[in-house]
């Protein structure tokens, strides 16, 4: 009740409205893929084809979906491992970069420790470097180390990426150093300190991390790994999707249907993650 | 460790070096603990990022064509780079105008419309959320875009100026260099709710409300006050950290360049730094060139990033 009225602290409504009314036009512009993109996953081949498109389904149909079995029924490593491949990945991989990442960014933002500026400006001054010629020395790093062919030339990486160490630590700069101070007086180790009062604070920042990371691995993982892993039964769920586009101009609606499914899993984890960051908000906004 | 030793004798040059080395080591067995959080991270991302840049800048000093083994050419990649690839001047003023205007538009937009957002009831939030970050979520969907600006009298745009009697025959935005550029412009706006927008929603949430109660009382008049006596200085350390993700995205744009105006594009009109590295890493083999082209890009983004650090400290003054 007490955040309702703070809300309105400053406030007027002739601005208020403008505002809404700003984001209204902003999101109708924006939400263009998205309701092309499930729109387009029902259509009929016929609308499909119609030129110029439509936006909006006129005969919704599930017909691209039911066609999906029959496609991957002839493939002879089964669809049930490249979604395996997919989720061991990406839950794999987020939950390590998520964990690893927090770990290094801790110290980091909060304790004292000869090389720390140094460090930082690495990790910054790393972001600006461009993927496309870092790749060659990384091949070559994946082979020597022996794990070309693996899951781990897909984790390994995504465990190291600079993006969670730098957003995790700006996050936990702005922890109050009483917070740590009291809570080593409370005779908590470090270790300690980190796990269970800095990361139950910092969760908005973990959990917007959770959304990046695996969109990543999810809908990508095949295109940073294709020069890596050469197995079929290593293969992720966007390549066999891949491989379905590549059918041709016949394999569109399927194509289509795909799209969308392969939307749904950020979509569901960023609807969950979010409202989660709306329910630390509340939370940490009694405390206060 | 050895750069960390390094690092720290700069600050203080002593003359009792090993008195010295043995404070620093003594302070770091102190601070053990932060090593060993620090470890795991910090080994792998030395192996799969230090490692391959130092490599690339180390590489953009050579001729290699991934072929044979490189060899020392000194500064003549960036001699050629500067002086006689008028390609590359192109693709420059390109890339320096299309980040000029996308950088601080977008990274204004994500903190705006995360501004805005923030006050909404949770519900509509976590909705118009989903909606404004849904180009960066559904993959490549700014194929849309070509759709729109299609050169025949078919595309949404065309369609729709010569139903209006704007034109009378249908423009060829993606084959026009006059158009070019800003189409790509306009399309990267378009993306630029991403990474920067999520970390402000998320860094609004971390501002202590008590600030607001006693900005009220120290006499903050309205919003726009608010914002930026006490929102803005609150929010610091996630400026920073859009910061340099719009400056990275905003100068490093390619695939939509490549995907949307193919590749290369027009009379060049829409090349930008990063497709001409492609053009020479991926299609050329000419990997030592275009390792200087990723060098000299670097140090762009760097100093855009020093000015940009430079003017945030200034926020909220």
């Amino acid at each position: 009740m007490k955040a309702v009225i703070q809300k309105r602290l400053n406030r007027s409504w002739t601005v208020d409205i403008l505002l809404l009314v700003l984001l209204a036009g902003i999101a109708t512009f924006m939400a263009f893929p998205l309701v092309f993109t499930i729109s387009n996953a029902f259509k009929p081949l016929d609308e499909i084809f119609a030129f110029p498109p439509k936006l909006f389904v006129r005969n919704p149909t599930f017909v691209n979906f039911t066609i999906l079995p029959d496609i991957f029924s002839d493939s002879w490593v089964p669809f049930s491992r490249y979604l395996f491949n997919s989720l061991f990945v990406a839950v794999v991989g987020t939950g390590g970069h998520v964990i690893i990442a927090s770990a290094a960014a801790y110290p980091l933002a909060k304790l004292k420790f000869p090389g720390r500026t140094m460090m930082m400006s690495i990790v910054v001054l790393s972001l600006m470097f461009t993927s496309y010629v870092t790749q060659v020395p990384n091949y070559m790093t994946i082979s020597w180390l022996g794990m070309l062919n693996t899951y781990w030339a897909i984790l390994l990486p995504a465990f190291g990426s600079t993006l969670g160490i730098y957003l995790m630590k700006q996050f936990m700069e702005q922890l109050p150093d009483e917070l740590i101070e009291a809570g080593k007086i409370d005779g908590a180790s470090e270790y300690r300190i980190f796990w269970q009062l800095v990361m139950p604070i910092v969760k908005p920042a973990w959990l917007t991390l959770i959304i990046f990371s695996l969109q990543v691995l999810w809908t990508n993982s095949s295109v940073t790994s294709h020069k890596y892993i050469y197995s079929e039964q290593l293969k992720t769920i966007d390549y066999v999707f891949g491989q379905i586009a590549s059918g041709g101009i016949a394999r569109t609606g399927p194509v289509a249907a795909v799209t969308f499914l392969m939307m749904l899993v950020p979509i569901v984890v960023f609807v969950v993650t979010q409202s989660s960051v709306i329910q630390t908000m509340a939370t940490s906004g009694m405390k206060e | 460790m050895q750069q960390k030793a390094q690092a720290h004798s700069v600050d203080a040059p002593s003359p009792g070096g090993e008195r010295k080395f043995l404070r620093l080591f003594a302070e770091m067995k102190k601070s053990k603990h932060a090593y060993v959080l620090m470890a795991p991270f910090f080994l792998i991302f030395a192996v799969f990022t230090v490692v391959p840049v130092v490599m690339s800048v180390l590489l953009s000093f050579t001729h290699f064509n991934m072929l044979e083994p490189p060899s020392w050419a000194g500064f003549d990649n960036f001699a050629r780079l500067l002086v006689k690839d008028d390609v590359f001047l192109v693709a420059v003023k390109n890339t320096l105008l299309f980040a000029a205007i996308t950088g601080p538009i977008s990274y204004v937009a994500c903190f705006f419309f995360a501004w805005i957002i923030n006050e909404l009831p949770p519900k509509p939030r976590a909705l118009l959320t989903l909606v404004l970050y849904a180009p960066s979520i559904s993959g490549n969907t700014y194929m849309i875009w070509a759709l729109m600006f299609s050169g025949d009298s078919y595309g949404y745009i065309n369609s729709f100026l010569m139903n209006w009697g704007f034109v009378l025959e249908p423009v060829q935005w993606l084959q026009d260099t006059r158009y070019v550029l800003g189409i790509l412009i306009l399309v990267q706006l378009w993306l630029s709710l991403g990474t920067s927008f999520l970390a402000f929603i998320a860094g609004l949430q971390t501002v202590n409300r008590t600030l607001y109660e006693a900005g009220a009382i120290d006499g903050i008049r309205n919003r726009w006050q608010e914002l930026w006596f006490i929102t803005l200085p609150a929010m610091r350390p996630q400026l920073m950290f859009g910061a340099i993700i719009q400056i990275t995205s905003s100068f490093a744009v390619a695939e939509i360049s490549i995907y949307l105006l193919g590749f290369p594009t027009v009379d060049y009109a829409g090349h930008t730094i990063v497709t001409h590295l492609i053009d020479y890493g991926t299609i050329r083999f000419d990997m030592g060139y275009a390792s200087a082209i990723a060098t000299v890009l670097f140090m762009i983004m760097m100093m855009t990033n020093v000015l940009t650090q430079k003017f945030l400290k200034k926020v909220g003054e």
